[in-house]
């Protein structure tokens, strides 16, 4: 089980695409940095979330999304972890890959 | 990875070194890579309400014993020297932040093969 | 290698790495996806940009040992690139094969 972390836009960068363009069965997604903005609910990055969201588990990073104002409008097959959580999901996973 | 005060990924990296070893895991090695080096330059000087990054770093990994490695080819085309390297090629100065040492490549992979996760802070 | 070369040194550094890890008899795989296949365009001329020749840096991966070069099949297609615009021998993957790759790690440098 991989942990793919995405801290790039999906508006700017192709990172997030790609990235779930490749994942595997029960792979999980974090998002973090300017990567949260996929998260934001009814956008079409939020659609493909929920898309996935029976075989991938989906995660942010709360302090990010607080910074930018927009903690209160995560699409609800998001969760939300603070860094004691996101050390968890590193441990949890078999490897972990950073897209950016 | 990244450059601290133009990416993120320098505080975000702190952040999660900061709670893995606070919740008890231990971290074998940082290797400053890249645009990653700059954590290692002492004369950063941030205005006061900003944080100072190469000293977050060396408070967070003199207090739990981790080893700091700045990658040498990176960061000397990006100007962080230590004493010795800079006696070598005649420069004046040196700024490398204790306990961040310069080493080679070989540490990143020393690391990968010696730790369970390899976690990129990328630029 | 998910990124271009020259633009910016990630390419150029994480061949850097890659070399490293060979020099240390790691086991490794190498994949090039999304613009990270432009390195792999033949023809490079890096003369007037002064910059290191990746085309020449990854002719000498097989001396190190690097003999499979993996690479995302509909990368290339989106860039109308064909493996004969290639500089060396590749094997191409498909999106199903490169997720595979994935979980088969134990770590994973992205450059």
């Amino acid at each position: 089980m991989v942990l793919n972390i995405i801290n790039k836009s999906p508006f700017s960068h192709s990172a997030f695409s790609e990235c779930l363009a490749v994942l595997g069965d029960n792979d999980r997604v974090l998002l973090i940095e300017d990567g949260v903005y996929a998260a934001q609910a009814d956008t079409e990055y939020a659609k493909t979330i929920t898309a996935l969201a029976g075989n991938n588990q989906f995660y942010i990073l709360q302090a990010d999304a607080q910074a930018r104002g927009i903690a209160d409008r995560i699409n609800h097959d998001v969760q939300a972890v603070d860094y004691t959580q996101f050390v968890e999901l590193t441990t949890v996973c078999n490897v972990v890959h950073s897209w950016y | 990875m990244g450059s601290p005060y133009s990416t993120q990924s320098v505080e975000t990296g702190y952040r999660f070194s900061e709670a893995a070893l606070s919740s008890g895991h231990q971290i074998y090695r940082i290797f400053f890579y890249h645009d990653g080096v700059h954590c290692a330059n002492s004369l950063s000087t941030p205005p006061q309400d900003e944080d100072n990054l190469p000293e977050l770093w060396q408070q967070l990994t003199t207090q739990y014993h981790v080893d700091v490695v700045v990658c040498v080819a990176s960061a000397l085309k990006r100007g962080i020297l230590d004493q010795k390297e800079a006696e070598r090629f005649d420069k004046d100065h040196f700024n490398l932040t204790e306990p961040f040492e310069l080493s080679g490549l070989g540490q990143l992979i020393d690391a990968s093969a010696h730790s369970d996760r390899v976690i990129t802070f990328a630029s | 290698m998910r990124h271009a070369p020259y633009g910016r040194s990630l390419a150029r550094e994480g061949l850097d790495a890659l070399m490293a890890s060979a020099v240390f008899d790691q086991d490794l795989s190498l994949l090039f996806i999304n613009d990270g296949v432009f390195q792999l365009k033949e023809s490079q001329n890096t003369e007037s940009i002064r910059q290191k020749n990746l085309e020449k840096m990854l002719a000498a991966l097989s001396l190190y040992g690097v003999n499979d070069i993996l690479v995302d099949q509909q990368a290339l297609e989106q860039r109308q690139l064909s493996v004969e615009d290639l500089s060396l021998p590749v094997i191409t993957l498909s999106a199903t094969e490169i997720a595979d790759l994935f979980q088969q790690q134990h770590v994973i440098f992205q450059f």
